[in-house]
């Protein structure tokens, strides 16, 4: 594809401030996703690294610094915020199915009232999604009769049944049962196979090193060290991503 | 006991022993017999007191005998830990009934001419069970009174489901003004929609304060003497007055459940591509509702009860008329018991009604 080396989301010298600058979340964050990449944003607990994704749709808003995605200003007063979320699907930490509406109706309402699908045709989609997870039998469950792991591939298709072009997830596998990681992980990892541009916080390290095509590794708001999972994992040249890989590893 | 008759005629409460009624010369009816109070009588009357006062050592005995049943079946052995736990709860409530029943006793046997008190509550319970038909007529029959009770409850119900429909209205706008400025502050920038948001939760600020900070009763008498003097609709007064009242605490209510949805639901509905307002609409309102259902029928059940207050402005509601009743007649029981039935039987019904209701939302889940 000649599109592969295309930039879809850029970020330039990205900062979130709290309490008028006391607390800097984020702090001068720049960096390029192309088209196809699989990202994986790595640190320790409050570097950032869940603010920088959501900031990239706007679910936190930057105090400063730019995001493009796919060419538009995505803070400028004339985007329309609503309309780039359709193109970017989140997976949360907490799943947030949304529990009164059955499996099905989960995921067609957004197809049906936003894109204005008719009925048939966004289940008959989201039945294909569900096939795809494996949980097809589950259409007319809520989501309260699941398992934590069954969620989070609901969630995960329900996200994609907007036919996004980037997803985001925000460390969707921390939340679940050891035993249920496996499960999530593997649906991320057809995704990626599948071309899918993905952002990833996760710490999940085995993850990281297998399918990202670039780590970035995160600390007090700025990004430390960014290369391939080789790079990173094999060879790290910083001393903090070093002690925080000897933790975790 | 003094006992008394009612004219047919004109409703007048005579006392004395007279056969006309004083004011209308019409005849009344034959006066309650009088308690031939002979020695028979009074041993029956000694012996149905003694029941009466026995009843309590007897429901001890009872009680302890099933109790002791429970604990000694299966040979002794407890196989069921419920019945045990039930037979030593009755066991004790024997224990207290006996305990209260010869305490009782002895005080009455105390105080004195047993006989005296004895042959008074005779012919209260008598003359009063004697009364119960001719009270009955005249608190209701006679010049179609029971007129009072029916118009009253019409107005009740009337006042109180356009009230209970203004105040929702009210309650749901105010809600949404107040829990989306709360949301939407961060995300506006800035500019005229920001500051007329500010304003209008400012505003809703203000009502919620004078309106939970002051009596309805106050604001009634407000309503209908200050505000709409020039206006002689006492029910539309009502209305409005109790539709504002109860707009303030649905608000509340509302707002409070909007404020339980975890916020995962509304950034999952955001991240989906929904704007706020369909977010609210297809996710975080249908999952509020449930959580206030249980406060917005309490919240009904106030405002049913509330609106007996109505008679300040002289509207002729449910209460207002059994006070009618009462101030004709001159006789307060049957006219206030039955206007208190009434709520009563109207607010069970709807209690039943929410519970059937939330039962089936909640089968929508599972």
């Amino acid at each position: 594809m000649s599109a592969d080396n295309q930039v879809i989301i850029s970020v330039k010298d990205l900062k979130k401030h709290y309490n008028d600058g006391d607390i800097k979340a984020l702090d001068g964050i720049s960096t390029d996703i192309k088209k196809g990449e699989v990202v994986v944003i790595i640190g320790p607990s409050g570097s950032g690294k869940s603010t920088f994704l959501r900031s990239l749709n706007l679910l936190e808003r930057p105090t400063s610094g730019t995001i493009t995605f796919e060419g538009q200003d995505i803070n400028d007063p004339s985007c329309d915020i609503n309309l780039l979320r359709q193109n970017m699907g989140m997976v949360f930490q907490h799943f947030n199915l949304f529990p009164h509406l059955t499996i099905l109706r989960n995921m067609t309402i957004a197809p049906m009232k936003l894109h204005g699908l008719p009925k048939e045709v966004a289940e008959k989609k989201a039945k294909e999604l569900l096939a795809r997870v494996g949980l097809e039998d589950r259409a007319s469950s809520y989501p309260s009769q699941l398992s934590g792991g069954q969620k989070q591939r609901i969630a995960i298709v329900r996200a994609l049944a907007m036919d996004p072009d980037v997803m985001l997830f925000d460390e969707p596998t921390s939340a679940l049962d050891p035993e249920m990681v496996g499960e999530v992980l593997d649906v991320m990892k057809g995704l990626a196979k599948d071309g899918m541009t993905m952002v990833v916080v996760t710490h999940e390290m085995g993850f990281a090193r297998e399918v990202a095509s670039r780590v970035i590794f995160m600390d007090d708001g700025v990004i430390l060290a960014e290369g391939t999972p080789d790079e990173i994992f094999n060879d790290p040249d910083n001393d903090r991503l070093r002690t925080f890989l000897a933790k975790v590893l | 006991m003094i006992r008394s008759r009612f004219c047919k005629n004109c409703g007048l409460k005579v006392t004395g022993e007279d056969s006309v009624c004083p004011s209308c010369k019409a005849a009344l009816p034959p006066l309650v017999p009088e308690n031939p109070a002979g020695k028979a009588q009074k041993i029956f009357l000694f012996g149905l007191l003694s029941l009466i006062l026995f009843w309590f050592p007897l429901a001890g005995i009872v009680l302890s005998v099933i109790a002791l049943c429970f604990w000694t079946s299966n040979n002794g052995i407890v196989r069921n830990i419920a019945k045990a736990k039930t037979g030593r709860i009755l066991a004790i409530i024997g224990l207290i009934c006996s305990i209260i029943s010869n305490a009782f006793t002895i005080l009455v046997m105390s105080v004195g001419n047993l006989s005296i008190w004895a042959e008074e509550t005779w012919e209260g319970i008598v003359g009063w069970a004697l009364d119960i038909p001719a009270d009955f007529e005249n608190n209701f029959i006679t010049d179609d009174r029971y007129q009072y009770i029916f118009k009253g409850l019409g107005i009740t119900f009337e006042v109180t489901i356009f009230a209970a429909l203004l105040g929702i209205a009210l309650g749901v706008i105010v809600a949404l003004i107040r829990s989306s400025y709360d949301t939407l502050k961060e995300e506006l920038r800035g500019g005229f929609g920001k500051k007329f948001l500010s304003f209008l939760n400012k505003l809703c600020g203000l009502y919620l304060t004078v309106i939970r900070g002051t009596p309805v009763v106050v604001q009634l008498m407000i309503a209908y003497f200050v505000i709409f003097v020039s206006s002689n609709n006492k029910v539309l007064v009502a209305v409005l007055a109790f539709g504002f009242n109860s707009g303030a605490y649905v608000a509340e209510i509302i707002r409070g459940g909007i404020m339980s949805i975890d916020k995962g639901q509304f950034e999952a509905g955001r991240s989906l591509g929904f704007g706020y307002v369909r977010t609210m609409a297809f996710i975080i309102v249908p999952q509020a509702f449930k959580t206030v259902l249980p406060a917005l029928a309490n919240e009904f059940i106030v405002l049913i009860k509330e609106t007996s207050v109505s008679g300040y402005i002289g509207l002729q509601e449910l209460t207002k008329g059994g006070d009618i009743i009462r101030s004709r007649t001159y006789s307060a029981f049957m006219p206030l018991i039955a206007v208190a039935v009434i709520y009563l039987v109207i607010v069970i019904f709807f209690s039943k009604l929410v519970s059937m209701l939330e039962r089936r939302l909640k089968k929508s889940e599972r």
